[in-house]
């Protein structure tokens, strides 16, 4: 564990951001921090000042460094009650468009857009479904991309994919040989994969559902009212939020525009936009 | 002494001594306490059944972003790691189990101790593993104040012993000798 200077860790991230383009200046310190001495380590570096100059010079550097500061903890049907709920409270109202918009914001690896991928096809939801998967980290959008998994993840797979609500034989999704499986491409067809960050982008689709569940646990709270004007904005009247367990929306900025659903799964829907603070009136077709 | 915030970690055993540390306090007792005690990822537990406590000290699961207020008690959740933010709020995270923990001890008191350092106390108690060791020591070299529990009274002792091997904490005592030690900071 090694201290790291307020100054000096302003100006690593400073510097990551006029190089790069990545904000980090609004993430929760304190995780940053830890994960910070902890790269120094790594590269037996005392001040985050030595380690910007080797990124600076070397993107392959960063990358790694990009990799690590971004926490990538992902699992199929995490919490299966909250799929559960997700099936019985909101794909019904989703049934009623004819064309449905899905935002994963933070989809990392891609085990959640998965997992809502086999929810939607056994409510025959797929085939009107676009799912916009985006994630800060382009290499871990790659993984997403393959749909290709360690086989180790089948045992936890096949025990969330029953609790969550899952009608058929878990094994109908994938295909497994050589230590590895692959989930079937048709669950993949529907999903855009994109670069987006939720620090510095805006908003780009109207969608009836968004997820981002343990996404903006590592921004501090002006960084989770950015992203959450941002969601309200992507949002069509009446959309559902979806956010971590022990996420809440009581500290930010949007918190009376939205009701939570029955259950505690802390799904929200859009009640109202008109008090979103500021110019975010700026709707996208 | 300048404590405005106490860090508590324990494992194996760490139910009942919180307990006995919660009853050994004062009514007049104000220092907002955070703690880590490990547990499953899945455990359920109902904190106001489990933890009897005087006055108006009530144990809460923390949520994402809370500050964190007097009189109150925060637990990790299960699966979460816990961190101490400058502003005195409470952050969650769900980085990769150190020391095979999440939450893990370590993770909340070295972030105390960068976030409020000589504004902290951290208190490692009974427990089978040892997260929670080098976390205390970090909190000791960024100002803080220690304490850890005397192995002969710990239920385990394993996890106040590595502390112990790691470096020397400010105060060593039984679980009521805490307490009174706690008390002391009002």
């Amino acid at each position: 564990m090694i201290k790291i200077s307020a100054v000096e860790r302003h100006l690593f991230f400073e510097g990551i951001l006029l190089q790069y383009g990545y904000d980090f200046r609004q993430y929760a310190e304190a995780s940053l921090d830890r994960r910070l001495s902890h790269l120094l380590s790594q590269y037996r570096i005392e001040s985050p000042l030595d380690l910007l100059k080797v990124i600076l010079k070397s993107n392959d550097d960063f990358r790694k460094v990009l990799g690590y500061l971004t926490i990538n903890t992902t699992e199929f049907f995490r919490d299966p009650k909250f799929y559960k709920a997700l099936r019985e409270q909101v794909f019904p109202v989703l049934k009623t468009y004819s064309k449905i918009t899905i935002w994963s914001a933070g989809c990392s690896s891609g085990e959640e857009v998965l997992s809502l991928a086999i929810a939607l096809k056994e409510e025959n939801l797929l085939k009107r479904t676009v799912l916009h998967a985006t994630d800060i980290n382009p290499a871990i959008l790659k993984r997403a991309r393959e749909g290709i998994f360690d086989a180790s993840v089948i045992p936890h797979f096949n025990r969330n994919y029953s609790q969550a609500g899952g009608k058929n034989s878990p094994s109908e999704y994938y295909s497994s040989d050589y230590g590895l499986v692959r989930f079937h491409r048709e669950l993949l067809e529907p999903v855009v994969f994109s670069e987006h960050n939720l620090a510095t982008d805006s908003a780009f689709l109207e969608a009836q559902l968004i997820l981002c569940r343990n996404v903006m646990i590592y921004f501090n709270r002006q960084l989770q009212d950015r992203a959450l004007d941002l969601f309200t904005n992507s949002l069509v009247h009446k959309g559902f939020l979806a956010i971590g367990p022990k996420e809440s929306l009581r500290f930010s900025s949007v918190h009376g525009l939205y009701q939570p659903l029955a259950g505690n799964e802390n799904i929200f829907y859009l009640n109202s936009r008109s008090e979103v603070s500021g110019d975010k009136e700026k709707k996208n077709p | 002494m300048s404590t405005q915030v106490i860090v508590i970690g324990t494992s194996a055993g760490g139910v009942t001594a919180l307990q006995k540390i919660f009853l050994e306090l004062p009514e007049s007792f104000q220092i907002p306490i955070v703690i880590v005690q490990h547990l499953p990822a899945d455990a359920i537990i109902d904190l106001n059944l489990v933890f009897r406590t005087k006055n108006r000290f009530r144990p809460v699961e923390a949520v994402d972003k809370t500050k964190i207020e007097k009189e109150q008690i925060y637990f990790a959740p299960p699966n979460y790691h816990l961190l101490v933010e400058r502003d005195f709020s409470l952050s969650l995270s769900q980085e990769d189990p150190v020391v095979f923990s999440r939450p893990s001890i370590d993770v909340l008191f070295e972030s105390a101790a960068r976030s409020l350092g000589e504004k902290v106390c951290g208190v490692l108690l009974t427990g089978a593993n040892e997260d929670g060791a080098a976390g205390l020591k970090f909190i000791q070299a960024c100002g803080g104040y220690t304490i850890v529990q005397n192995p002969m009274d710990a239920e385990i002792p394993t996890m106040p012993q590595s502390a112990l091997t790691r470096f020397r904490p400010d105060f060593i005592g039984s679980l009521k000798e805490i307490a009174q030690k706690l008390a002391t900071f009002t």
